[in-house]
């Protein structure tokens, strides 16, 4: 008994540290190997970064539009703030709607892809990646023609008498709708995966101790895919709550998403520059905050 | 609980076959375990044991045939209407739970007041106490076997079925976990149902041994027994090392079959042959044989052989000598004497064991 006494509290041998050169050597290549992505990440994403931080702060030179002089104008993130404040709620709304639905539709898929699809299973996931050969713009046109007044869609809603308002192409609901189809596979790849890399024993040792096949699911399968839940919203949810083309191709003329007034800003209109770099980081914080909190909440050790 | 079933008493199988498409893994076997009993099921891999384990937890249906425990039919009802706990192959413990959620997981769902107390309880059984609040993947591989036996444990099932839970673990722990299952098996009086391929872990620690053999049940008894007298060729094979041989039988000397082993006679007790005419596989194990430098007298059998390999192996001796039917035999010498024998490799010996230690069972397989 005392040996086994002794194998239960042992925690297991700790690994002896490795030489002391092996281990230069090894840190070394580690960084020679970071290299290449630090660089880029530094050239392409940091310096961008601070030039647009600089921006964001400059004042124009007042009746030269178009001209701007370095500065410290706080005011470019209040106009931000208090002129474009329903954009960005929009922007959280629908995204976050996006979100719910690309869930709602992508849990039942990737299960099935897991669990039931057997032979199907890489014909499902080549259904799922083959969007990603088409281009983004393309796939978002072919929504435009599928929610247009003339398409089947709102012809069969019609036809049941439930569209009162005969229009879905330039409303939210068609913005929604795109950004959900567009984001569907962030959603589904990171939950199959998680999914798929339960082990199926741990599953059914759920249905061994008494849980029938909802509490074994709400109890044992859905906490499992939570990393994979909370990639996948993340990876949804980031880039629809920054996107401007679902809106632009298929939202209405007004209300539009904070995206789009970026877009305006730098490109439209004369002298926007420093409000849109402005409205930029501020949606980068107010999404990195969201993010914070959302991990804060669900996250598990573990990312994906 | 609704649907869960209340049963208690013997566990029997009744002519149950599983078969998967045209594959039939388990073949018309009728099973009976007592309760409070001990049992091994014993055989390779693709026997048919891991099938037979799932159906009685209900993990897999029969295809035919019904499984029942005391008097209540157990056929097709789901696993968590059984009352019967497995103890996973790879542990299978939740990793998103603690191991003291892990071992209250079945309480809760059976809305036991005192989940926590019974979990606590069955920690303390398997000495895992002081690791209630970690995760499985914080644990070594003997301690997240420790867990899934208390977290079977700890519901007190009417059945505990082991799927090879001692695989993963390396040998010395083995060991130890042997003697522990045995302990704890004997402490809460359950009926062990222990699916293995190791016949020296299911000896020591069952019962009952069921060789299982292409979805069927090749003889089933005490460890000694199976050992002993094996009554099929696989059994024999399988079960230890056999010192083997096909011969004709001839004739009878008194109670005795005398069968001509390529050249070499030799003598079965009849009462330890499954067949009396025709062709017979002689057996005889390792440690029954004895090896002398000088013709023994009249023991019964006796065989002259040449020492091709000698292993000191400490508490005895190992000899492979090669025979004149053209087999390598082995035997062993308990190292007892004062002046030991002191073979080498090229010299001649004689072989002799005891007609009643000799075992005949079918040369072919059925």
């Amino acid at each position: 008994m005392t040996a086994l006494a002794h194998a239960a509290v042992d925690p297991g041998g700790v690994d002896p540290a490795p030489p002391a050169p092996e281990a230069a050597k090894r840190s070394w290549t580690a960084y020679l190997l970071l290299l290449p992505g630090v660089l880029w990440l530094g050239v392409f994403f940091l310096l961008p970064l601070v030039q647009l931080a600089a921006v964001s702060l400059q004042s124009r030179y007042p009746g030269f539009a178009g001209y701007y002089y370095r500065d410290l104008n706080f005011a470019n993130y209040a106009s931000a703030l208090t002129d474009y404040a329903p954009h960005f709620a929009r922007s959280f709304l629908y995204a976050g709607l996006a979100t719910l639905l690309a869930f709602a539709l992508a849990y039942p898929l990737a299960y099935a892809m897991a669990f039931k699809a057997g032979k199907w299973r890489n014909l499902m996931m080549i259904c799922v990646i083959a969007p990603f050969f088409t281009s983004f713009i393309l796939r978002t046109f072919a929504w435009s023609q599928i929610l247009a007044d003339e398409g089947w869609v709102v012809g069969g809603l019609e036809l049941l008498h439930l569209l009162p308002g005969g229009q879905i192409i330039n409303t939210p609901v068609a913005v929604v709708a795109g950004l959900t189809y567009n984001f569907l596979p962030f959603m589904v790849l990171p939950i199959y995966a998680s999914l798929e890399r339960a082990d199926p024993r741990v599953i059914e040792a759920g249905g061994d101790l008494y849980a029938n096949g909802f509490t074994t699911f709400r109890t044992v399968t859905l906490p499992m895919s939570m990393p994979g839940v909370l990639a996948g919203t993340l990876l949804t949810f980031i880039p629809a709550a920054g996107d401007f083309v679902n809106m632009e191709l298929l939202g209405p003329q007004q209300g539009k998403m904070v995206g789009n007034v970026i877009n305006d800003q730098f490109l439209a209109i004369p002298g926007g520059y420093p409000v849109a770099a402005a409205l930029s980081f501020t949606l980068m914080a107010a999404i990195l905050v969201m993010v914070f909190l959302y991990v804060r909440r669900f996250g598990t050790e573990e990312l994906v | 609980m609704a649907g869960f079933k209340e049963a208690q008493g013997d566990l029997r199988l009744e002519s149950v076959t599983k078969t998967f498409g045209d594959f039939v893994a388990v073949d018309d076997i009728d099973l009976h375990v007592p309760r409070g009993s001990f049992f091994a099921l014993l055989g390779p891999s693709g026997c048919g044991k891991t099938t037979t384990l799932r159906m009685i937890a209900g993990l897999e249906q029969p295809t035919s045939g019904r499984v029942l425990i005391g008097d209540t039919d157990l056929t097709g009802s789901r696993p968590y209407e059984r009352p019967v706990n497995t103890v996973f192959q790879s542990y299978a413990l939740f990793p998103h739970l603690t191991i003291r959620d892990n071992v209250a997981f079945g309480p809760k769902r059976r809305k036991a007041a005192d989940a926590a107390t019974l979990a606590a309880d069955a920690l303390e059984l398997v000495q895992m106490t002081q690791f209630a609040g970690r995760k499985p993947a914080q644990l070594s591989g003997g301690q997240q076997q420790r867990v899934a036996l208390a977290r079977a444990l700890v519901n007190h099932p009417e059945v505990l079925l082991l799927d090879e839970p001692l695989g993963a673990l390396d040998l010395k722990l083995r060991r130890e976990m042997q003697v522990e299952l045995k302990r704890i098996q004997t402490e809460v009086g359950l009926t062990f149902i222990h699916v293995t391929h190791d016949q020296e872990e299911a000896m020591t620690m069952a019962d009952t041994v069921a060789v299982m053999n292409k979805g069927t049940i090749e003889q089933l008894g005490a460890p000694a027994d199976l050992y002993d007298l094996p009554r099929t060729r696989f059994v024999a094979n399988f079960l230890g090392q056999a010192n083997t041989g096909v011969g004709a039988i001839e004739g009878t000397d008194g109670d005795h079959l005398v069968a001509d082993v390529l050249g070499t006679k030799v003598r079965i007790n009849k009462a330890r042959s499954q067949v009396h005419d025709g062709n017979v596989l002689f057996g005889v194990r390792p440690e029954k044989v004895q090896v002398s430098r000088t013709k023994p007298d009249g023991v019964g059998n006796d065989v002259k052989g040449v020492v091709r390999d000698v292993s000191f192996l400490g508490v005895a001796t190992s000899y492979l000598v090669d025979m004149p039917s053209g087999t390598t035999w082995s035997c062993y010498e308990q190292n007892l004497d004062v002046d030991p024998i002191d073979l080498r490799p090229g010299d001649e010996v004689w072989l002799t064991w005891n007609p009643g230690h000799a075992f005949g069972v079918a040369a072919e397989d059925q």
